[in-house]
């Protein structure tokens, strides 16, 4: 119903106040989470090019890890690793945010100035995490990318050439695409679920410390489930 | 102005308003004082349907709240500015944002409208020099008092105070009662106020209403409050050092 309602307030969001707060989030959800991406989607490439092209090497197929890195970053591991990221640092951040607003009678003090709290505070967090999401994910998966040719230069004599030729051979443009779309859904549920558990908040400071556990559990497993599903969907043997 | 008829609520088992039947009249400043869960502020609730009866119903004006929705709903609230207990202020907001906000969000005023008509209910309560601060470099006092302001910003007909002086000090809490005092001298609002403290009320209510155990023990004026029979009043009124007359006559001469 949140998430209806949600949409539904999206006609609204060129206004200059949700503009404002869309970018304000954009940059809060995104840009200050760049650090961390970076280092996830570096190790991350770099541990797929490490345990491949260990295996590959003993049948002297070492020169196959950029595809076997490309394919994965860009399928999975792109925007799994994003949206775990986001779903511990934003998504928590977030819950964090509605459930003290709750407990301290601000998301009432909305209503009473009929000031829907969904169009005010949840839909420019969904719209900037609808729109980061894949953004950082096209980054996570630049930086995996990179992370394995590292790898492969200085520990699998693939040289830099070979690795990307290697990953263009074998990459389609709809391992992107849909790498994309699992980031976009993975947003919208991270938004969803943080600003939902935020405004169910009950009893205080410890029930801010619960919405907060609750929303990146639900959020992992939300993102792993649904991860499997659209993988389901559009690859099938 | 407002009408309970009949309200009941739960929560769980426990029946925090039994029956409760009162009318507030326009321009009165109505008082409901009583124990720590008695059903002051699920009452005030009530008023601005953020909660609902489970049977009864509450009025305002000619609509009833507790049943209505969406733009009726809307309507109904626009008539009534609330000071929440906690101040409420949104906290990535400076106080003068907050006072605004209101009318950022349901009117079309310029800015430099609302931010004098801000800047005007600031000054009301006595705040003008903390339109740029945050609330979190506010004292308590002053940001129920940017609370109060900002409830009053769309010029409400009937003004919600939840525990105004709780946590003040004494002098502070003069401050709010003199505040919402003028605020129904000046603007000629109808006011509600829930509030543990009987020289508060004593000294600012036209009515005192006396809850207890979810039923209105007692509502009467000043006067007749403080000369009740009934034992739970009297041990209300003990308990806050009001036992004679003199000592309400004293602190209602208070300028």
């Amino acid at each position: 119903m949140m998430l209806m309602e949600a949409f539904a307030h999206m006609g609204g969001m060129f206004r200059r106040r949700p503009r404002h707060e869309i970018l304000h989030q954009m940059y809060v959800g995104g840009i200050k989470s760049l650090g961390v991406i970076t280092v996830v989607g570096m190790f991350t490439g770099m541990i797929l090019a490490l345990q491949t092209g260990l295996e590959l090497r003993r049948f002297g197929l070492q020169q196959n890890i950029g595809t076997a890195v490309t394919v994965v970053m860009l399928r999975e591991m792109g925007p799994f690793m994003t949206a775990l990221i986001i779903a511990a640092s934003v998504g928590s951040a977030i819950a964090a945010q509605m459930g003290t607003m709750t407990v301290s009678e601000e998301i009432a003090a909305l209503e009473i100035m009929s000031i829907n709290p969904v169009r005010f505070l949840v839909m420019p967090r969904l719209v900037a995490l609808m729109i980061m999401m894949p953004l950082l994910t096209v980054y996570t998966n630049m930086v995996g990318i990179f992370g394995g040719a590292i790898v492969g230069a200085t520990q699998l004599e693939v040289t830099m050439t070979a690795y990307f030729d290697n990953a263009r051979l074998y990459a389609e443009n709809k391992d992107l695409y849909v790498g994309l779309l699992k980031a976009l859904i993975f947003g919208v549920v991270i938004t969803t679920v943080a600003c939902h558990q935020g405004f169910q908040t009950k009893e205080g400071a410890v029930g801010v410390g619960q919405a907060t556990r609750r929303t990146v559990i639900i959020s992992f497993l939300t993102i792993l489930i649904l991860g499997y599903i659209v993988t389901r969907l559009f690859y099938t043997l | 102005m407002i009408r309970f008829e009949q309200v009941e609520k739960r929560f769980g088992s426990k029946k925090v308003l039994d029956g409760v039947n009162f009318e507030i009249k326009k321009s009165e400043i109505f008082i409901i004082v009583g124990l720590s869960g008695a059903g002051k502020s699920v009452s005030l609730k009530h008023m601005v349907r953020l909660l609902t009866p489970d049977s009864g119903r509450v009025w305002v004006g000619d609509d009833v709240v507790s049943e209505a929705r969406g733009a009726e709903l809307e309507r109904i609230r626009a008539r009534f500015g609330y000071l929440f207990q906690s101040g409420a202020l949104l906290a990535w907001m400076s106080a003068g944002e907050n006072v605004g906000l209101p009318l950022r969000e349901h009117t079309r005023k310029p800015d430099e409208d609302i931010n004098g008509i801000a800047r005007d209910k600031m000054r009301l309560v006595h705040l003008e020099e903390a339109y740029d601060k945050m609330p979190a470099d506010l004292s308590g006092g002053m940001r129920k008092r940017v609370s109060l302001a900002r409830a009053i910003v769309r010029d409400p007909e009937i003004v919600l105070y939840d525990e105004p002086t709780s946590g003040l000090d004494p002098l502070t809490s003069r401050t709010i009662d003199k505040l919402i005092r003028d605020t129904r001298d000046e603007l000629g609002v109808t006011s509600i106020v829930v509030t543990h403290d009987l020289h508060s009320a004593l000294s600012i209510g036209d009515t005192i209403a006396m809850l207890h155990e979810g039923k209105m023990v007692e509502m009467s004026p000043p006067k007749q409050f403080i000369q009740s029979r009934h034992p739970v009043v009297r041990s209300f009124l003990e308990s806050q050092y009001i036992t004679t007359r003199g000592a309400w006559e004293q602190e209602s001469t208070q300028p």
